[in-house]
C-alpha cells in the first residue's frame, strides 16, 4: 500500500515488538471501522434482499431473501453497468498516456532540480485543489452549446449544427480522465523517481535505440507504479456519477453504474435495487483488482 | 550536431502544454468569479469586484460554505488521531491479526465512494438515525481514516529507530520517548494527512448526498446550482480556496527545503 504514497528513501525500520499498548492503539480506529465500514456492508447485503412491504408505499420495504433482485438490476441496467466499465477502461488508459510523460519528465529529467520538481507537482495536484464540481462545471460551459469551442466546431464543419458536445460518451468520457489525471500522475512519478539512470545507460551503452531501452528496460521496471495508478484511477471512475450526470457533462445516454445506485437510492427510493447494484459493483471490484495484482505481480501493494 | 533527442524539446514542450491543459478549468473559475451577473449566470456579463468584496451577499453560499468547513474540521481532528493510532500500531507491533487489520485498512481505498455513501445511508436508514451534519461527519470521519493511515505510515517508514533508541538509552520512558522524540517526528506527517483529509472531506460530493439529508455542503451547494449556472460567488469560494491551499503547499514545501538546508550546514 505503500507504494501509492510518496516513498521517500527506506531507513531500517525499527523491529515490531509485542506489547499491550498495541490494543490501546487499535481498538478505537477498528470499533470504528466495524461500526461504520463493516456493518454498513452487512446493511447493504441484506437491503439488497429486501422485499417491498404489502401495501406499503414507496420506499416501503421488509426483510426478506429476496435474491431476485439481482437478476432484476442486471437486466434492467445492464446497459449502464456495462458502459461504467467500458468508459472507465478508455478514461484510464488515455490517463495513462497523458501522465506517462509527464511523470517521467518531473520523476527522472527533472530528478536534478528539486525546487523545479517541487514546483511541477504542485502544478499537478493543483486540479484537486478546486472544487471537483466546479472544475467539472467549468468544462460544461467550455463544452456548452454556444461556447467557442462548440461554435468552432460547426464553423469549421466538424459538426452538424444540430449536434451538440455535452451529453456525448466523448465528452463524458474527457471529463473522467481529466478528473482523475493527478491520481495517475503521482503514482507514476513515485516509481519513475527512484528508476536507475545508470541501468538507461548501460541500454545505450549496448546500442539500444532510445525506444528498445524504454520498452525493455524503462516500462517494465515502471509496472508497480502503472499498478497503483491505473487502480486509484479506475476505482473511482467506476463509481463516479458527477462527470456522467445530466446536470454536467453527461444525459440520460452517459448514465452510468453511479448515477443509477444515486437515482434509485435517493430519488425513487428503491433500496434494494441499489443496493444490489452497489454490492455487485464492490464485488467486481475486488474481483478486477485481485486478479490485475496478481497478473501484474505487484502483490506487495497492500 | 546532436541527434534530435525526445527529452531534449519534446518532453519539455509536452509537458508545459499538458500543464497549461490542467490548468484550464482553475482559470475559468478565476475569471468567472469577476463576472457580474445580470439575470442569468451563463455566459460573460462584465466585469466586477463586488463578487469578492461581498461573498456572503449570497446567503445560501456562505451558510453551505460554513457547513463544509465545520464538517471538514470536526472529521480531520478525529480522523487524524484514530488514523496516526492505527498507523504507529500497524508498523511498530507485532500482533496477531496484523495483515488482516492492514487488508481492513486498504478496503476504504478500493470502494466507490458511492458505495461507501450507499452503505453508510443503508445502515442509518435501517438504525433509524435521521440524516443531518452528525451523520456526514461520521461518514467524513471514515472515508478520510484511511487516507491518513497510509500517509502517516510512510512517515513512520522514514524514520530512525536509532533515535528512539537513544531516548531509552538515555532511560526516558515510554511515554517521554514518545511524547519528546516520536511524535515530533512524525508531525510533519500528521500535518499532511490532516491537510490531506480537510481537502477530501472539504471536496466531497458522493458521500455526502447519500448522508446529508437536507443539510448543504458547498460541493451540495453548486451540485443543485449547476443545472442553471453557479453564481458567481461560488467562483470566488472555490477560488480563494485553490489559492489558499496552494499558498499552504508552497510554504510546506520552501519550509522543508530550508529546515533541511540549515541541517545540512550544522552537519
Amino acid at each position: 500500500m505503500s507504494t501509492l504514497a510518496v516513498k521517500p528513501q527506506r531507513l531500517p525500520t525499527a523491529q515490531p515488538k509485542k506489547s499491550r499498548i498495541v490494543l490501546l492503539l487499535l481498538l478505537p480506529g477498528l470499533i470504528y471501522l466495524g461500526l461504520f465500514f463493516v456493518t454498513p456492508f452487512a446493511a447493504l447485503i441484506t437491503t439488497s434482499l429486501q422485499a417491498p412491504e404489502p401495501g406499503g408505499g414507496i420506499g416501503r420495504y421488509q426483510p426478506g431473501l429476496e435474491f431476485g433482485n439481482y437478476a432484476y438490476v442486471l437486466e434492467q441496467y445492464f446497459p449502464q453497468i456495462l458502459r461504467s466499465f467500458i468508459y472507465a477502461t478508455i478514461a484510464t488508459l488515455l490517463a495513462l498516456a497523458f501522465s506517462y510523460p509527464i511523470a517521467y519528465f518531473i520523476g527522472v529529467k527533472a530528478r536534478n532540480y528539486p525546487i523545479l520538481q517541487g514546483l511541477m507537482l504542485t502544478l499537478v495536484i493543483a486540479p484537486f485543489f478546486i472544487s471537483f464540481l466546479l472544475r467539472t462545471f467549468a468544462w460544461k460551459e467550455i463544452f456548452g452549446q454556444d461556447s467557442w469551442v462548440s461554435t468552432l466546431l460547426r464553423d469549421t464543419g466538424l459538426m452538424a449544427q444540430n449536434e451538440f458536445l455535452l451529453g456525448t460518451p466523448l465528452v463524458v468520457i474527457f471529463g473522467l480522465t481529466y478528473n482523475f489525471i493527478p491520481f495517475m500522475t503521482l503514482p507514476l512519478y513515485t516509481n519513475l523517481e527512484r528508476l536507475d539512470t545508470a541501468l538507461l545507460e548501460a541500454g545505450s551503452d549496448l546500442y539500444a535505440k532510445p525506444s528498445s531501452t524504454f520498452w525493455k528496460v524503462t516500462f517494465p521496471l515502471s509496472i508497480p507504479g502503472i499498478t497503483s495508478g491505473t487502480l486509484l484511477t479506475f476505482i473511482p471512475i467506476a463509481g463516479d456519477y458527477v462527470t456522467a450526470s445530466r446536470s454536467f457533462l453527461g444525459s440520460p445516454n452517459t448514465a452510468m453504474l453511479g448515477n443509477v445506485i444515486e437515482s434509485n437510492f435517493l430519488r425513487i427510493q428503491d433500496y434494494p435495487s441499489a443496493s444490489a447494484l452497489s454490492v455487485m459493483l464492490m464485488a467486481a471490484i475486488v474481483v478486477l483488482v485481485s486478479i490485475y495484482i496478481r497478473r501484474t505481480g505487484t502483490e506487495d501493494l497492500l | 550536431m546532436s541527434r534530435f533527442s525526445l527529452g531534449k524539446y519534446l518532453l519539455p514542450t509536452y509537458t508545459i502544454l499538458a500543464f497549461v491543459f490542467l490548468m484550464i478549468p482553475i482559470a475559468y473559475t478565476f475569471v468567472f468569479s469577476f463576472n457580474d451577473p445580470f439575470k442569468n449566470t451563463t455566459g460573460w456579463q462584465g466585469f466586477t469586484f463586488k463578487n469578492w468584496t461581498g461573498v456572503c451577499n449570497n446567503v445560501d453560499v456562505c451558510v453551505a460554505f460554513g457547513n463544509s468547513i465545520l464538517i471538514a474540521t470536526i472529521a480531520t481532528m478525529v480522523s487524524t488521531v484514530l488514523g496516526t493510532m492505527l498507523a504507529i500500531a500497524v508498523t511498530r507491533y507485532e500482533f496477531k491479526f496484523r495483515s488482516s487489520t492492514n487488508l481492513l485498512l486498504f478496503l476504504p481505498l478500493a470502494t466507490p465512494e458511492v458505495v461507501m455513501g450507499a452503505g453508510l445511508a443503508a445502515q442509518f436508514l435501517n438504525a433509524g438515525i435521521p440524516k443531518g451534519l452528525g451523520t456526514v461527519i461520521l461518514a467524513h470521519i471514515l472515508f478520510t481514516l484511511s487516507f491518513v493511515v497510509v500517509t502517516v505510515k510512510a512517515r513512520i517508514a522514514t524514520l530512525d529507530p536509532k533515535l528512539e533508541e537513544a531516548g531509552r538509552d538515555l532511560y526516558a520512558g515510554p511515554v517521554q520517548v514518545f511524547l519528546k522524540i516520536t511524535l515530533p517526528l512524525l508531525l510533519p506527517g500528521i500535518m499532511a494527512a490532516a491537510l490531506l483529509a480537510f481537502a477530501l472531506s472539504f471536496d466531497d460530493y458522493i458521500i455526502t448526498a447519500f448522508n446529508s439529508g437536507t443539510e448543504v455542503t458547498f460541493p451540495k451547494f453548486v451540485f443543485a446550482a449547476a443545472v442553471r449556472g453557479i453564481p458567481p460567488e461560488a467562483n470566488v469560494i472555490g477560488s480563494g480556496v485553490f489559492f489558499f491551499a496552494i499558498a499552504l503547499v508552497l510554504v510546506f514545501m520552501i519550509g522543508g527545503r530550508m529546515r533541511a538546508k540549515a541541517l545540512a550546514k550544522k552537519n
